[in-house]
């Protein structure tokens, strides 16, 4: 997972807070809540990060790659945690985080790019219209003001977009590739000779690859935190994480984006300090994995996946899952998590509460070409 | 002529690869000429006033901001030009020739100059011939100066006599004929000696530019050639043995007009295009054309460039070229359909990639072969770049869509593959860029 570049770190620090926001007017913010999005860009798999230990299918479908018990730690109903949320794993604990398994958007074809789309969207189809549900979102809050929505992205991503002013940081250095890209740059040269050796004794030498993607991670959470915290800051936020694809060697790489991802959150709680009780955060995914490890120790692209919603404000402490089963005939074509919880039934509960708005009137506004009919509710305080 | 200036490969080859802002190139007779409005004005006499008065009140905010306003106008200038022409056969000529002619910005003086030297000496003398080219590069002030000439007095002139009066000691400096002679004209193995890069300096001194006069605030003049009888070596000079007796400036352009069409030039000059275009190695035939053509009609440029547009080994897909950090910019900021970029960001970029604009090491400019740019670390900078790029100036179609728009059936089915199975667009249309079909042209 690789968010942003140390040098932009820099360049934020360097210049204060106070010095980098005046290009944004935040008047009196319209609210004291916080709304925080983290997209997993490249379809998280649901099934290694909340683990469904009482299914026996999960370790003969996974098999060397399934999670051993030490690896874990028991949540509800027979759920499990990845041990490398350790931060997500104590906000359970402290009832302030809920999981939801075996959920997803109306896609179901198995495209990274039009599922983030949708995802971003709130759509039913890819590129079906150009706002976001995040800018949509903006529009619906009472004294909305322009400003005060910001993406940590050095574009606005698709779920920001729309008719609604929104800011967003962008690096002043150069970027990193991401972990997704270098993965992907060997098979690209594989019958490339020149190219391909080239980039074998490039990797041999290269800081690149191994970078410093924890600490980029956790001054990321930082960042955001400030910005959240400034008393005319924005109030809602949206921030990016990439490196769920893992068709490969699944084990190690999930194991250190979730490690990153619970340094971000890690770092935004202790960061908004006393805002935190005022703070929802929702951690989302386009699509999941397949439920059977595939053949180079990974998981290829799937459906249903888990969704979090963390923070003080968050009513927490429950695995919600409506399980269908990891067993051949339960599975989604026979391969992917059976999606049975929406996506869209989750925002609209979830902003509802959070903004004192009707769910109803959310899923109408926001979502209202896919019409999601099982908004779930109480998740938010 | 019939040549299908459309195609994919065509523009690839002999132009910065298809724009994504361009889909639609349409039939150019003559591809070579300029595609798009090209004008561009440095305000070369006021600039140069400016700075040499700066530089008296040795102002150095002053002469730091003259240098860098010039300078970083003229970058996006050029780099805004590459990107909207719909082919770019004529930018790709513009930027041979300002690298076979080509000056540093190692210096002050000359970053100041460079943007008039490309604009008014390189651009508009690319589709004359080669001796018109030849002179109106090595007369532009950022010539003059990058190689010394300003500094090169004839040891036997009126202003040597003068200065020797004085108790000074001024001389010949051999830099600009010496360059001339092994990189703009007859090349290495020319056929000429040290003694004739002595004779040939000593025909070239006088050569100068116009400074402002302290007495006038009539720049008009400023920055132009001129010719300075006092400061020309007196006498005849002995240059690959003919003499040339002739007194003050007749006596070195007679000089230049022998080698700009000398044999050795015709093959030197045939030898680097047929490189740039065809193939580090570049096929004897197509050389042979080239040459044959220059000679026949004296340098005339555009019969030149109608030689490599109707050879078939420079469409033939064995003779691929390793782009330089350059070319691979431009052509991939094309793929992403970027019209316009800020002077600070292609410094950037440009300085990451490890070819900065016009600021070789050397006075033979940047190299032109694979073995120069095909490193490690090169590989893993572009990487850096297409991402930070991608992310930057995300275009609204889907990668694959834009793989198919911009390389056809060029682009293998593994590039294909990885490119549709990338997690994110960003990294989908990073590791296009980086593919071995846009590494290449």
């Amino acid at each position: 997972m690789k968010i942003q570049r140390r040098d932009f770190i820099k360049y934020v620090g360097g210049l204060g807070l106070s010095g980098f926001i005046p290009s944004i007017s935040f008047a009196n913010a319209a609210t004291e809540t916080r709304f925080i999005f983290i997209i997993q860009r490249g379809a998280a798999d649901g099934l290694d990060i909340i683990n469904p230990r009482f299914d026996k299918d999960y370790f003969t479908l996974r098999g060397d790659m399934a999670l051993k018990d030490d690896e874990v730690t028991m949540l509800d109903n027979g759920f499990a945690i990845h041990n490398s949320l350790t931060t997500i794993g104590q906000l359970y604990k402290d009832k302030q985080a809920t999981f939801i398994h075996a959920i997803s958007t109306p896609y179901r074809e198995r495209s990274h790019f039009d599922a983030q789309n949708i995802l971003e969207l709130g759509s039913s189809r890819a590129y079906e219209f150009n706002a976001g549900w995040m800018n949509r979102l903006m529009g619906l809050l009472p004294q909305n003001k322009p400003t005060e929505a910001i993406a940590i992205s050095e574009t606005i991503p698709a779920a920001l977009r729309g008719n609604n002013k929104v800011s967003s940081f962008y690096p002043s250095n150069i970027k990193a590739p991401s972990d997704d890209l270098m993965v992907r740059v060997a098979s690209l040269y594989e019958n490339d000779p020149l190219l391909y050796n080239l980039w074998l004794q490039a990797q041999q030498t290269s800081k690149l690859a191994n970078g410093d993607d924890m600490e980029n991670a956790k001054e990321i959470g930082k960042i955001t935190a400030k910005l959240l915290n400034a008393a005319s800051g924005p109030r809602i936020a949206m921030l990016e994480t990439n490196g769920w694809d893992t068709h490969t060697a699944q084990t190690t790489r999930l194991k250190n984006n979730l490690k990153q991802l619970d340094a971000l959150v890690a770092q935004i709680k202790e960061g908004l300090g006393d805002n935190w009780s005022n703070t929802v955060v929702v951690i989302a995914t386009e699509f999941g994995r397949t439920a059977a490890a595939n053949g180079t120790q990974g998981t290829d692209h799937g459906t249903a996946s888990c969704a979090m919603v963390l923070g003080g404000k968050v009513k927490g402490g429950r695995v919600i899952a409506d399980w269908s089963g990891l067993s051949q005939a339960n599975l989604y074509q026979n391969r992917d998590v059976m999606p049975t919880a929406q996506m869209y039934g989750l925002l609209s509960g979830v902003l509802g509460e959070t903004y004192g708005i009707a769910p109803e009137k959310v899923a109408i506004n926001l979502f209202a070409a896919a019409k999601p009919d099982k908004i779930i509710k109480g998740l938010v305080i | 002529m019939s040549i299908n200036t459309q195609g994919i490969s065509f523009i690839k080859r002999f132009g910065y690869g298809k724009s994504l802002n361009n889909l639609n190139v349409g039939n150019i007779t003559k591809p070579y000429m300029p595609e798009i409005d090209e004008s561009y004005s440095s305000g070369l006499p006021n600039m140069i006033a400016d700075y040499l008065a700066a530089q008296k009140s040795k102002d150095k905010d002053m002469i730091g901001e003259i240098v860098k306003t010039s300078f970083g106008n003229f970058i996006s200038k050029r780099v805004n030009l590459a990107l909207n022409a719909p082919i770019g056969f004529h930018e790709r000529l513009v930027h041979f020739w300002s690298n076979h002619f080509a000056i540093s910005v190692d210096k002050r003086i000359v970053t100041l100059l460079a943007g008039d030297y490309e604009f008014s000496a390189i651009r508009p003398n690319i589709n004359s011939n080669f001796h018109q080219l030849l002179m109106a590069a090595i007369t532009h002030p950022a010539m003059l100066e990058y190689l010394d000439q300003e500094k090169s007095i004839g040891p036997d002139s009126i202003a040597a006599g003068r200065a020797a009066q004085k108790g000074k000691k001024i001389g010949l400096n051999e830099n600009l004929a010496r360059e001339i002679l092994e990189l703009h004209t007859l090349g290495v193995d020319g056929g000429y000696s040290q003694k004739d890069v002595t004779e040939f300096a000593k025909a070239l001194t006088g050569f100068a530019y116009i400074k402002p006069k302290q007495d006038t605030l009539d720049f008009s003049n400023v920055g132009n050639f001129i010719f300075i009888p006092q400061w020309h070596q007196k006498g005849s000079v002995v240059f690959m043995g003919r003499e040339y007796s002739q007194n003050g400036y007749s006596q070195p352009d007679a000089i230049i007009k022998y080698i700009s069409t000398h044999p050795a030039t015709a093959k030197h000059i045939a030898t680097k295009l047929a490189r740039h275009f065809c193939a580090d190695d570049p096929p004897p035939a197509l050389v042979e054309r080239l040459k044959s053509a220059f000679l026949a009609s004296n340098g005339d440029l555009n019969q030149l460039y109608e030689v490599l547009l109707n050879s078939p080994e420079c469409l033939d897909a064995k003779n691929t070229k390793f782009k330089t950090p350059w070319d691979w910019f431009i052509s991939s900021l094309r793929v992403i359909g970027v019209a316009d970029m800020d002077a600070r960001l292609i410094n950037r970029a440009m300085k990451t990639l490890g070819q900065e604009i016009l600021k070789p090491e050397a006075p033979k400019g940047y190299d032109d072969i694979q073995s120069a740019w095909a490193a490690p670390d090169a590989i893993e900078k572009r990487a850096e770049i297409s991402s930070l790029m991608v992310a930057k100036f995300m275009p609204q179609a889907a990668p694959i869509d834009i793989a198919n728009e911009i390389f056809g059936d060029t682009l293998s089915e593994n590039t294909l593959k990885i490119v549709s199975r990338a997690e994110s667009k960003q990294s989908a249309l990073s590791l296009l860029l980086i593919s071995p079909e846009n590494m290449r042209r």
